[in-house]
């Protein structure tokens, strides 16, 4: 049966898709590239989510998948002549087959111990890819072999992004999905519940490396450039902020995760002078460190104020809408004591 | 021969460091179970306090440093109040999120306040070496060294011999039971950090003047060494912490020596492969104990 929910939820997908479908009908080219950037950040964070949403494990180490994603196709397209776009599919398969190789370590790993382990995948993949010159163009980086528009970005990496979104969307709902869920709230039970532990959290790492791989690759792409510094652990922990921020275990609002980390920065001077305004600080909102300043502080404001984020936000609001709409007043719905309840 | 007793005198240097950030991040984990990922951040920032009470107040260095570790001491233990307290209920993920924003502030805040450019903490130490025969001693290692076991031994005994020092132990170790006993648990976990926060300062103060120039990233490199050396050790282990940082700094500094492979570059790599394989082998670290779970 289809339910109220669900027709809400593929209501406003649908209207997300119109709108990113006529976007490039208002966008400048300047526009249309930050767009295109923030669709790869969009399936490196959809990834991130099915690990740390669904799955329940903590990753800092996704900048070094998107790495590997970005060299197969940076080395494939310049020194092997291959379509660019063709070696999407393979850089995502590259990166996907490490993340399930790293995935076997991971299993002995739980919390704090597995993320300070993911730590390693990033460092250690910038420095070889610094060391092996030859093959990656080192740290000063290798151009590939064309140079996109902003209008040719954003319809390379849109398309792409919406199957990607799909494509999580059906691995989720699935027995796939229900098992991630499962090991993220117990791993006990699930294991009494008869799920493969150790191949569930292995595919887990997989599949969310794979889509790191896709974004690396787009992102190498709409920018043109590879270099190792692009990265680094600082990149994992913005894919990370953005997934908090979308709220954990919520496909739809990886969304705003992905507009968070290209735009906040962009925006951290305007903010910074809106707060300053009314207790004049008199500081300089342009230099260096305000943007990450502002992240920061949104970030802890997030885990405070709204701790599921904007997807919990906008749920909040939705159930408030509907049951205005609903209900006759002084009468409670059906379930209403269940749907209440916080939500993990 | 030569080279090597000098090699692992640089390295215990180097290691005093590590194992000060590594006995930091034990202290907080032990106290709130959770890895401070922002602690790098922390020695940093205080860092800065002590260049800025030297290059634009006129102090000299030991007044600035120990002015700094009070500072730092404070600064932590609000921090743990403001920031970690009302987030303690939230589960695991949440809290280690909080510490990941309070690096990201940290940062910021500190290119923003200070410039993300170079600055020079100068050595309080003669930076000279020692001839002992052959072999040519660095002076700062051995006095780096020397700090940070003072620092060891002054917490070991207050943890060992001082009343408030057992009461901290107590409510690390059964928090529950502790209240029970009149013990004022929320403020035990605040001296907790305030001492992980003082550690992480002596660290960074004695860490800039070792790079010779120091920005606001310069703690970066040496927390993924101490999160290497506590996990190494046993991350609820200080004694397995301490140990584990020497020796990460004695062979880092021998493997790059005297083997090819290991560049500048590559020392950051071998480090983190050392600390997966022993991830892998003794998951509960050389000195520590494996976790028993309870169903």
């Amino acid at each position: 049966m289809i339910t109220r929910p669900a027709l809400t939820a593929a209501g406003g997908i649908v209207a997300a898709a119109g709108v990113i479908a006529l976007l490039p009908l208002v966008f400048g080219d300047t526009s249309e590239f930050r767009f295109a950037f923030v669709g790869a950040y969009f399936i490196a964070a959809l990834g991130l989510q099915i690990l740390t949403g669904y799955a329940g494990q903590i990753s800092l180490g996704h900048s070094g998948f998107m790495l590997l994603g970005a060299y197969v196709t940076t080395i494939l397209s310049v020194d092997h002549g291959w379509n660019d776009l063709a070696t999407i599919p393979l850089a995502g398969l590259v990166a996907g087959i490490a993340g399930f190789l790293f995935g076997f370590p991971a299993l002995r790993l739980r919390g704090v111990y597995l993320a300070l382990a993911t730590f390693a995948i990033p460092i250690a993949l910038i420095a070889l890819a610094k060391k092996y010159e030859g093959l990656t163009g080192g740290g000063g980086g290798k151009p590939l072999t064309r140079v996109l528009t902003g209008h040719e970005a954003y319809v390379t990496t849109w398309p792409i992004a919406g199957g990607m979104f799909v494509l999580a969307w059906l691995l989720l709902r699935g027995r796939l999905g229900r098992a991630f869920r499962a090991i993220r709230e117990s791993e006990i039970a699930a294991v009494s519940m008869g799920i493969n532990l150790a191949l569930t959290k292995t595919l887990a790492f997989g599949i969310s490396a794979f889509y790191a791989g896709v974004a690396g690759s787009l992102y190498v792409i709409t920018i043109g450039f590879a270099n190792p510094d692009t990265f680094t652990i600082a990149l994992s922990i913005l894919l990370l902020v953005g997934v908090v921020v979308g709220g954990l275990g919520t496909l739809v609002g990886v969304i705003v995760g992905a507009l968070f980390i290209e735009y906040v920065p962009l925006y951290a001077p305007d903010i910074l002078s809106w707060v300053q305004k009314p207790i004049d600080l008199n500081l300089d909102p342009q230099a260096a460190g305000a943007g990450a300043t502002v992240y920061g502080a949104v970030l802890l404001l997030v885990l405070y104020v709204a701790p599921t984020g904007a997807a919990g936000l906008l749920r909040a609001l939705v159930r408030t809408v509907t049951r205005r709409l609903y209900t006759s007043r002084g009468t409670e719905p059906p379930g209403h004591v269940v749907s209440r309840r916080r939500e993990a | 021969m030569t080279q090597f007793v000098q090699q692992v005198v640089a390295g215990l240097g180097d290691g005093a460091i590590y194992a000060s950030l590594a006995l930091a991040l034990v202290l907080i984990y032990r106290a709130t179970h959770v890895i401070n990922f922002a602690q790098g951040e922390m020695g940093m920032f205080s860092t800065y306090i002590a260049w800025t009470m030297i290059e634009n107040h006129g102090w000299s260095f030991w007044p600035a440093f120990v002015f700094t570790v009070f500072v730092s001491f404070l600064g932590g233990a609000a921090i743990q109040q403001t920031v970690i307290r009302p987030l303690q209920r939230a589960g695991e993920l949440t809290i280690v999120m909080a510490t990941i924003a309070l690096l990201v502030l940290l940062n910021g805040l500190a290119s923003w306040i200070w410039k993300p450019d170079e600055k020079v903490l100068e050595s309080p130490f003669p930076t000279g070496t020692w001839s002992v025969g052959d072999v040519q001693i660095p002076q700062q290692s051995v006095y780096d060294l020397l700090v940070v076991l003072a620092c060891v031994v002054l917490l070991w005994a207050f943890f060992r011999f001082t009343k408030l020092g057992l009461a901290l132990r107590a409510s690390a170790v059964n928090p529950v039971a502790s209240r029970l006993l009149g013990v004022r648990v929320t403020w035990m976990l605040a001296l907790g950090w305030g001492f992980a926060a003082a550690l992480s300062a002596v660290a960074g103060m004695l860490a800039a003047p070792a790079q010779f120039v120091f920005s606001p990233s310069f703690m970066q490199v040496v927390i993924i060494y101490a999160f290497a050396a506590a996990v190494v050790g046993g991350i609820e282990s200080p004694a397995g912490a301490v140990v584990a940082g020497l020796a990460l700094g004695v062979t880092m500094n021998l493997l790059g020596t005297y083997v090819a492979f290991v560049t500048p570059d590559m020392r950051l790599p071998v480090a983190l492969a050392i600390l997966l394989a022993v991830l892998i082998f003794r998951p509960g670290g050389l000195l520590g104990h494996a976790a028993v779970r309870r169903v």
